[in-house]
Order: structure tokens, then sequence, then C-alpha cells
């Protein structure tokens, strides 16, 4: 028995952050007070809340310590360990109030959030496979083997309303009851792992935090389909969760709970890993299986779809990691429980990656139907500075943009379509008044161009001609007849393109040219950027009757561009200024503008 | 077989079960227009000019792989697919190197044709940054200019799934997709084994042979060389195509006549040294087998096949006849037997052949194939080659007298005309080797078992009381399949023939270029296979040992088959190398 249990986010946020040597000085702090046979110090997955980074929490008490230093741990050791006196000025300060310590679930970042598939990130030790089982890990495995046919399995995923949480929220159950039906001598399970969109990690934190739900979910789905052999196809760019599903793998494999007859029941299911080289569109899932399959990574032709010819031509099963998290709670909760949750056509929660410009920057799971307002406002934070929303980026590089007329749309697959974006992978940017939609649209547009992957002509050349048109357009060069191609294009690449990737690339500019054609419009007819950030179209000046000739800008210019004698105003030589922006920054008066 | 019926247009159409909405269309005679679809070689829906409307589809559909199901709506004209597939054909043109006035494809570029038919008058519409490449000539027989290659992916196809070789694909990704080697290596450098197959597919100039005709040009007005030239046996049966003459055609003495007024001085057939190769390989085969020489024997005529071996069999280069190709052993015979006859220094020779090959560039550089001293062969024109040069001389092809070859070297006998098709070598080995060791006249020189299209073929022949079995590859994917069962020992055979490309020599990859509409719906090889079946069966002479230009060669120069003079003339040496090592 231990007296605490010290729990150290080992995500690859707080990681990056030094969670790792605040783990060790954690340890060597212990054994100098000889406390390390009282004082377990666990290395968790991620806890959501990566903009408070490394995150330690203390039980019993559940201190939450937030943006851990290495220089914290001998004063938390020695008053807080030791003599329990909680340093509460290392606190989350949200958790601190006049009438004392509040519980971290009633924090407002935790409170609204619902957490099934991210349940057990942050909770347990996702390298000790007896912490899954003693959260009730491999229960659902066992009830599925010894208490249903695969039917009842695949009539309980149907019956919860869950959809694929990877992007085209197709229903879940529907694809196991597809991959069941077509007979083979060999079929697959197979893990979309390659989590790509710009911004979103939810997959990986949970393959961090929690790698035994994915194993559990496949081997009930390989149950259910008929299928003995699992891939999970996972990013090498995330070595911790390649580590940990290895990890997983192995003790489970000793467990018997992977291999060969499965609780006594004669079932087999194995799972192997292969990793993806970082490739946008391996993320689509007929590239995904010619890349295990050995070839480059392209998609091929559907149909055939891959629940009639999938992996090396044999039926298949593909879901992503999020999806088979919500599996076994399904199977151990009921059908009816998970449909009790979200809206009329999109069940349970979804987990949403929050970032760009908002408070709480980090990972959060919510009922499907939660409005942006409660996403952005009450779990987010708001807006760092007091600025205005303009939008929320939703989907990635395939979504769109959420204006502020939409703020109150409960969130589900079809609301979000209706509007324009979609739901995509979960990837949530937030955009304020300083944000260029123009900019925003060019920054996706970019990113698929890079990950095209060349195949068919629309999405390789078409996309390229896109990105030429907008890098016009931000530079002010554009005419009215180059946003009529641009539109043109969009149009047509979305119904001429191969695959997903390149259907959805004209979105995130479609949905702009929709809700900013304004902005579009400033760029082109009257060469500005409302919101000052496309560099072309902007100039620094010096406000005469503020600048106190201080010198301080011309002195910073990297360039100098800053002409001016001490206490006399300063002026800017528009031909030499490159725009860093360095002279605004150090300005002590506030006289130097763009516009 | 099942069949469907679906709407195309309004139309009702029926069509076997598993059809696509392509061929489906077809049955209606309506004629999708395709540009990367190559029937059970490239069906990968990439280029997207065929798309189509279907009823409650969320998008176009790819009419070459999308299958069709009862009560389908399809159309195929509409406005929208009409502007898309001309929008396609503009992002294409906005990457390509449009010198198309002077490319050697004008006038037979398939995307041309597209872009003609489909009306897109402003072709610099989406003009922007192009994608940078370098045409890679480090290919004896051929260069790539990717500043044409519009990514249809044929070539690569091909290479992999026909050949078995896959020496080229797709590198790096999205508007930086090339069509390259691995490591970026140049194809030179790479185990290819220059069957140009690849340039037969090719819809545009990306790809084609290293051009010899400025060189043969220069040679013909050097009035200190004696300018000769050979043509293969399929040369005549395909160069037609390239005047607009129906597939099939033979212009064996229009082609004479045009080589004559091109200014060749000796217009000679490459059929006779294909008889001479009978004498020696028929020789050798028997020699083999009676002396406990290393079985089974394969043939030795497609340089495409012996570098295919070098590289990927290394261990069955002993297994190959030591014998030159026809178009090697001519360029040897020329250079002394018939220099002596006319009293010209070999030196002074210029040896050109007509090859409906690409291979035949790389072999005349190879080791071991310059007998006397000077290269055998000087200068290979693809067929495709000749034409050109006929055109550019403005001779009226069509309106040329038929001509005969110059004597003696263009006698031939119907054995070896049939050379340039599968089955063909097989067959004028089997009339000479079977007639030798049984000492008697064959009751028919039909050996129809050997004959055809199909990709491998076996028969087993009663010869003298032995059974020879013989086999017949063509297309190299089909040899590896051939080989590995003999390696395996899962077949055995005494003698084999392998061509490199499917269909032997009328399908070479130096022959005419087929548009992939025509290539997906007629068989080409069988239509040009016929020419040569046809002139063998009309040709009074069905053996090479009865040829008597052959005969008197052997009297009064080379002795007997495999002499010592033979030997020094006729044979040659290989080299074992390795997969991406020259």
């Amino acid at each position: 028995m231990y007296r605490s249990h010290v729990l150290v986010c080992g995500g690859t946020g707080c990681t990056s952050s030094g969670s790792q040597q605040i783990i060790d000085t954690l340890q060597k702090e212990l054994e100098k007070v000889g406390l390390q046979d009282e004082v377990s110090v666990v290395q968790t997955g991620c806890h959501g809340l990566c903009a408070l980074g490394p995150i330690m929490i203390v039980y019993p008490d559940a201190s939450f310590y937030s943006m851990v230093k290495v220089e914290d741990i001998p004063e938390i050791v020695s008053e807080h360990l030791l003599k329990g006196r909680v340093v509460t000025r290392l606190l989350y300060k949200e958790t601190v109030s006049a009438s004392g310590i509040k519980s971290l679930s009633d924090t407002d970042f935790y409170k609204k959030q619902h957490r099934i598939a991210l349940r057990n990130c942050g909770v347990i030790n996702p390298e000790v496979i007896e912490e899954y089982i003693g959260t009730g890990g491999y229960a659902a495995l066992g009830k599925v083997l010894t208490e249903m046919t695969p039917d009842d399995v695949i009539q309980t995923i149907l019956d919860s309303g869950l959809r694929g949480r990877g992007g085209g929220g197709f229903p879940t159950g529907l694809k196991w009851k597809l991959t069941k039906q077509n007979q083979a001598d060999q079929k697959y399970v197979c893990c979309n792992a390659d989590e790509g969109d710009p911004g979103a990690f939810m997959d990986r934190s949970i393959l961090e935090g929690d790698p035994h739900a994915v194993l559990e979910a496949m081997a009930i789905a390989g149950y259910a389909v008929g299928a003995n052999q699992g891939y999970i196809y996972v990013r090498a760019e995330y070595p911790i969760a390649v580590d940990r599903l290895r990890i997983a793998i192995n003790q489970a494999r000793e467990a018997e709970l992977l291999g060969k007859d499965i609780f006594g029941s004669g079932f087999d299911f194995d799972i192997d890993l292969r990793l993806g080289a970082g490739a946008f569109v391996c993320g689509e899932e007929t590239a995904l299986m010619t890349s295990i399959e050995g070839n480059r990574g392209e998609p091929r032709p559907r149909p055939p779809f891959p629940a009639q010819k999938g992996l090396f031509q044999k039926p298949t099963l593909l879901n992503n990691v999020e999806t088979y998290a919500n599996i076994p709670q399904i199977i151990l909760n009921g059908a009816e429980w998970f449909a009790s949750m979200g809206t009329e056509k999109s069940k349970g929660t979804k987990v949403f990656a929050l970032g760009g410009k908002i408070n709480n920057t980090g990972l959060v799971e919510i009922p499907m139907g939660t409005t942006l307002r409660t996403v952005i406002e009450e779990i987010g934070g708001g807006i760092p500075n007091g600025k205005k929303f303009k939008a929320a980026q939703t989907g990635g590089p395939s979504g769109g943009c959420i204006p502020a007329e939409h703020f109150d749309v409960p969130i589900d697959y079809d609301n979000l379509i209706a509007i324009g974006s979609m739901m995509g992978s979960g990837g949530l940017i937030v955009l304020d008044e300083d944000d260029c939609m123009v900019d925003i649209a060019k920054f996706f547009l970019e990113f698929t161009v890079d990950e095209s992957c060349g195949k068919c002509t629309p999405c390789r050349i078409g996309t390229k001609r896109m990105l030429e048109i907008l890098t016009k357009i931000t530079k002010g060069q554009a005419t009215m007849e180059d946003l009529d191609r641009l539109e043109q294009l969009c149009y047509y690449i979305k119904e001429n393109s191969a695959c997903a990737l390149g259907q959805t690339a004209p979105n995130p500019v479609l949905s702009t040219l929709h809700y900013f054609r304004d902005e579009y419009l400033a760029h082109i007819q009257d060469k500005t950027c409302p919101a000052g950030v496309c560099k072309a179209l902007l100039s620094y000046h010096i406000d005469a009757d503020k600048c106190k000739g201080c010198t301080l800008c011309a002195r910073n210019c990297p360039n100098n561009a800053i002409i001016g004698s001490v206490k006399n105003p300063h002026i800017i030589d528009q031909e030499k200024c490159i725009k860093c922006g360095a002279c605004m920054e150090k300005c002590r008066f506030g006289a130097i503008y763009k516009k | 077989m099942e069949n469907i019926t679906i709407k195309i247009n309004g139309m009702q159409v029926s069509a076997p079960k598993g059809s696509t909405i392509l061929e489906a269309a077809r049955l209606a005679h309506i004629e999708i227009p395709t540009l990367c679809y190559l029937k059970e070689i490239n069906e990968i829906a990439a280029c997207r000019i065929c798309v189509v409307e279907v009823k409650g589809a969320k998008s176009l559909v790819a009419s070459c792989v999308y299958p069709i199901n009862e009560g389908m709506e399809v159309w195929t004209n509409t406005p929208k697919v009409l502007d898309s597939r001309k929008k396609t054909l503009q992002l294409i043109l906005s990457n390509h190197n449009r010198s198309c006035l002077s490319c050697v494809r004008s006038g037979n570029c398939e995307l041309q044709k597209l872009c003609k038919d489909l009306k897109v008058d402003n072709e610099a519409l989406y003009d922007g940054e192009k994608t940078p490449s370098e045409i890679d000539f480090s290919a004896a027989h051929m260069l790539r200019d990717n500043s044409k290659c519009i990514l249809c992916r044929r070539c690569s196809a091909v290479c992999e799934k026909v050949q078995g070789i896959g020496v080229i694909g797709a590198n790096e990704r999205g508007f930086a997709t090339f069509i390259g080697s691995a490591f970026d290596m140049g194809l030179g450098e790479t185990s290819c084994v220059s069957c140009g197959q690849c340039i037969a597919v090719c819809p545009t100039g990306a790809l084609s042979e290293k051009d010899s005709t400025d060189a043969v040009f220069a040679a013909i007005a050097d009035p200190s060389k004696h300018v000769i030239v050979q043509t293969a046996p399929a040369v005549r049966a395909a160069l037609g195509e390239a005047f607009g003459l129906p597939i099939g055609t033979n212009v064996e003495g229009k082609m004479v006549a045009a080589l004559r007024r091109l200014g060749f001085e000796k217009v000679f057939d490459t059929d006779f040294s294909a008889d001479l190769t009978i004498m020696e390989e028929a020789h050798e085969f028997l020699d083999r087998v009676q002396n406990g020489g290393v079985l089974p024997m394969i043939t030795s005529c497609s340089p495409g096949w012996i570098k295919y071996c070098e590289h990927y069999f290394p261990e069955m280069t002993e297994n190959l006849s030591s014998c030159k190709s026809p178009q090697q052993m001519f360029g040897a015979i020329a250079k002394s037997y018939y220099a002596e006859k006319m009293g010209w220094d070999a030196k002074d020779i210029v040896s050109v052949s007509v090859m409906p090959c690409t291979a035949k560039k790389f072999e005349i550089g190879r080791k071991d194939q310059a007998a006397n001293g000077v290269p055998d062969v000087d200068f290979v024109l693809t067929t495709r080659e000749l034409a050109r040069m006929i055109e550019r001389t403005g001779m009226q092809f069509l309106a040329l007298p038929e001509e005969e070859y110059d004597l003696p070297l263009g006698i031939d006998s119907g054995a070896a005309v049939i050379f340039g098709a599968t089955g063909g070598v097989m067959e004028a080995a089997l009339r000479t080797a079977v007639e030798t060791l049984s000492g008697e006249e064959l009751p028919s020189v039909d050996f129809t078992e050997v004959r055809g299209t199909q990709g491998i073929k076996e028969a087993t022949y009663q010869v003298a009381g032995m059974d020879v079995k013989v086999a017949v590859a063509s297309g190299l994917k089909n040899a590896k399949e051939l080989l590995e069962n003999v390696k395996s020992g899962k077949a055995s055979y005494h003698f084999i023939e392998i061509m490199g490309c499917p269909g032997g020599c009328v399908n070479g990859g130096g022959q005419p270029q087929q548009p992939a509409s025509v290539r997906n719906t007629v068989d080409i090889r069988a239509l040009r296979a016929k020419v040569l079946y046809d002139a063998d069966a009309n040709n009074p002479i069905r053996k090479s040992h009865e040829n008597p230009a052959i005969k008197e060669l052997y009297a009064t120069y080379l002795g007997e088959p495999g002499s010592e003079k033979a030997h020094h003339l006729l044979h040659t040496s290989y080299v074992k190398r390795r997969i991406n090592e020259i």
C-alpha cells in the first residue's frame, strides 16, 4: 500500500516540456527523504489540459499541480508529500478558491466534459496491463467471447449509433456488418492510427494513455467480423505511442488476451504494428491498406470497398483509434447507455483538440450536441487578450470555418456539414479578429498541396493552381477573374478527385469564401488585408505625435529601415522595411502602427 | 454470363455483369475518352478524363473502373461532364511542355487528340509553376522527357505488370511527382532491359527512342560510305500503320522501295540471317542434345530477353544459345562475306538495321558483337524512325511501287519471316531440326501448337524416337514464370523460345504506337502476326535449310554450321549482371 500516488503526465505534450525529468527528480527527492516505498510515482497518459503542462496530480487529495518545473519538485516533496502541506502557489489556479481546493472535475475545463474514449487517459499507467484490467479492461472482450454471438455484438454497435470518429462519420455497426457478410478464407481488422490533421492529437493521446482499450476493441471487432489478424497503422512520428503499443501488445499476448484460444473460446486473434512514414494520404482507407501491403501509399478506386476487397484483397474492417476506444464501454454499458448521449443522429461523445486563439488549448471530450459557445467560452476558457472571436476551423484541411453566427449550433456530424464544415477527426482551431481568412485558407491548402499523393490530376495539379491563385490574392495581385477561376476550380476538384483528400481539399476555401467573401474582395479590390496579416498588403508607420524619438525602434530594426535622430519623430523607409514587426513590438509609446 | 441492364444517356443498355461503365458504353457505341486506362494493365482511374455522371453518386465517377449495377443511370456527355474533362485537360496542359509543333508525337499524341476533341480553346488558362524536370539520356535506347509526362503511369504499369520488371515508378508526391527509377538512378544505370514497351504505351512524347535518323541521313550523304540496310520481319507488318493503313497490312514492297529512295545502296532482309540463325541454332541444339550440353537451350534472338536473363536469371546464361541475333549475324556477314564479294573494305560499310525493337539499339553496343573489328551493325532505326524518315523526305509512301529486296542477302524462307511472331523461331527451328535429326522430309511444316498470342505455350514432338519438349514464352513476366518452373523442377524442356515483348517482335517497343482506345479493343499482335504467317504460307521455300542463298553461304564461305568460321562470326557471349547493376 502506498500512502500517496503521484500521477505525472507522460503524454507527448508534457514529455516535450520535461515531464520525464520531473519524474526522475521526483524519484530522487523521494529517496532523499526516504519516501520511495510509500509514494508511488505513476507516469500516465494525457490529461487533456496541455496548455498547463507538465501536469502532476497528487492523490489521495487530488491536488492538481500545473506547469511544474524541476525546481519545484523538492518543495512539493518536502512540503506536500512529507509534511502534508499542499503547495498552493503551484496549483492550477482555478482549483484554488477562498473556500478551499476545488476538485479537478469541478473546473470549467473538466466539468462539462464526458470522458469515454479518454476515460483512462491520465488515470492509469498505460504500460501496466493490470491497471487497465483494474479499471474494467478486457471485461468487454470476455463478455463478448463468452456470452455474445458475433451478430449480437454487431447489433449492439448498430444500436449504439456509434459513427466513425476518423472524419467520415460512417455508421460503425454497419461497417462491421458489411465486413462480416463477405465470406473469405481470411479477413483483417485494421486500426487507422495515422492521425494527420494538423493540430489533432486525440488518437495519439489514446494510444499513449490507454493502448489496451484499442487492442481490446480490435479483438472484439475481429470476433464480430470473423477476422483473426489485426494491424495498427501508426505514424512513426508518434514514438511514445508506438512504444506503448508494443508494450501493450506483448503484455496482452503474455496474458493470453491476444493469441490463440482467447478466454478458452476457441477464438484466435493477434495484432501487429505497421509504421507509417507520415504521409497524410495514408489516413485514407485504401491508401492505408496499400501502404501496409508495402506499396507507395496511394488510394485505389472504390468500389471494391475494403469490406469487400481490402487489405491484400481480403475483406477488411478499418476503424480509427477513437472509434475503437468507445467499443469496450459500449459492450459493458450497453447500446442504450451510449445512445442516450448526443443528438438524434450523432450519439456519444467526441474528442476535440482545441487550438489556436483559446486559453485552454488541449484535448476535450464532450457529448455530441454541445455548442461551439460552450466549448470555446466555458471549457476552452475563452479567447486570450480579450480579442473578438471570428471563426472556428474544424475538420482540418478537409473542413471549413464556422463563423460567430453559428456559435450556438449543436456540434454533430450533420450540423457541421450543413454549415459548410465537417467533424473531421476533431481538430478545432479558434480564430480571432487578428486572423486573415484568406491566409487561413491558404495555410490549409498549402498543407493539402504538400500532402497530395500526386496520383489524380485534379488534386495533383488543381490544388497547386488554387494555391497559386490564393497566393496572388494575399499579395494583392489577383483580379476578379482569378477569384472566379478559383471558385470554379474548387467545385471541379470536389467533383473530380479520386479520393476524399482531393474531394475535400477545396473546403477551407469554399467555406471562407461563403462566410468571409468580403475579406477576399478587400484583398483583390482594395489591396488591403483587413486583419493585417498578409505582409505584402500592409505597411508599418510611425505616428509622429506619439514618437518620442527614443531610437529604440531604429536600434532594433534588422534592416536599418528606420531613420530619425534622438528626440525627434522617426520615420520608416518603406523601401527597406521587411515588415518583421520588431519595431512595433519594441516601441514603448504605441507610436508604431500597421495599415 | 449474366447480363445487367442499365441506362446510358437515356438508352437501355445490356452488358455482362462485372462490366465497367466504359465497357457498357462501348456496347452502346459510345466511346468514353480515356487517358490513363489500359485494360488489365493500368486500371487506376488516375487521370479522370473518363468521368461520367451516375444518378445518386455524390461526385462524378471514373467510368474505366466503376462497375455497372442493375438499374444504374449514367450520363456520359452532360455539360458538367464535358466541362470537367476540359478542365482536367487544361490542368494537364498547365504542367505540360507544349512544344507540340515539333514534338515527335505531334499528330499521334493522345493528349493532343483529346484537347482537340474536347475543344480546349484556352490551353494556357491555368498556367503556373511547372514541375522541374531534366531529360534522362542515360539509357542506350531511349530518353525520358518528364516535361511532357502527364503521369498516366501507363509506362510504369506495363513495366511492372506486363514485363515483371518495375524499374520505373512514381517518385516524390503531389505536384513534385515524377516517373523515374529508385534512388533517382538514370534508366541506363538500372536493370531496364530496353524492351521499349513503355514507349509503346506512352500517350505523349515523354518517352521516345534515341533518334538515329540524323546520323543515318548523314551516312547516306557521305560518298565514301556504302550504306546498306536490313529490315526485320515484323517491320513490314506494322510500318503501314504509320501511314494510315489498317493494322495487319503487309507493306514489304513499298518499304523496300522507300528504303531505296532514301538512298540506301543495298536493301536487304533480316530474314536472310534469320534463316542463318536457324542453321546455327538447330545445329547447336542437336549438339547439346547429342553431347550432353546444357539444356534446356533458350533462344537468343531477343536482346531485351537476353538483358533480362543477364540481370534477373544470371545463373541461366549457360542455357542461352550462343548464336548472335539475326540482326547481328546479318551485320557480321555483311562486313565479311558480302564485303569480300563486293570488294568493299568493311570499314567503309555503314550497316543500318530497321527493327521493331528498341533493345536492338542496346544490342549493337554489346561486347563481342564486332566480328570483323568493326561493329556488326552501326545504326538501328525503329519502325517509327523509318516512318519519320519517309515523312521527312516527302515520299508519298502509299503511292510507292512494290519493289524486291536486293540479292543475295534479300532471299528468305517462310521459316524466317515468322521470327517476328511468338513461336516463330521455335517453329522455324523445328522445321530444320526435325528434318536434320530424322533425315526425312516433314509431311507438314506447320507446328501450330506453338503459334498464337498466349503468353506461355508448350508442346512435345516425337523426333526420331525421342520426345522433344519445347516451350515458348513472350513477355518477360511470362518468361519469369516459365523459368521459375524450370528452376524449381516443376517443368522440364529441351528447347525454349523466349521473346521479350508480349506477342513477339510484331508487338515490339519500336513499332508504331497505337492509342489506348485501339490497344484496349483490338488484338494488335494477332493482326500483325497474321501478316507474317500469310507470308510464310505464300513462300515457296518454307525451311531455312532450303534457302539457296544460305546454302551458298555455307558452301562457299562458312563450311558447316558450327564451323570455326561460323563460330567466330555468328556466335557471342553473355555477361552475368545483377539487379540494378549494369
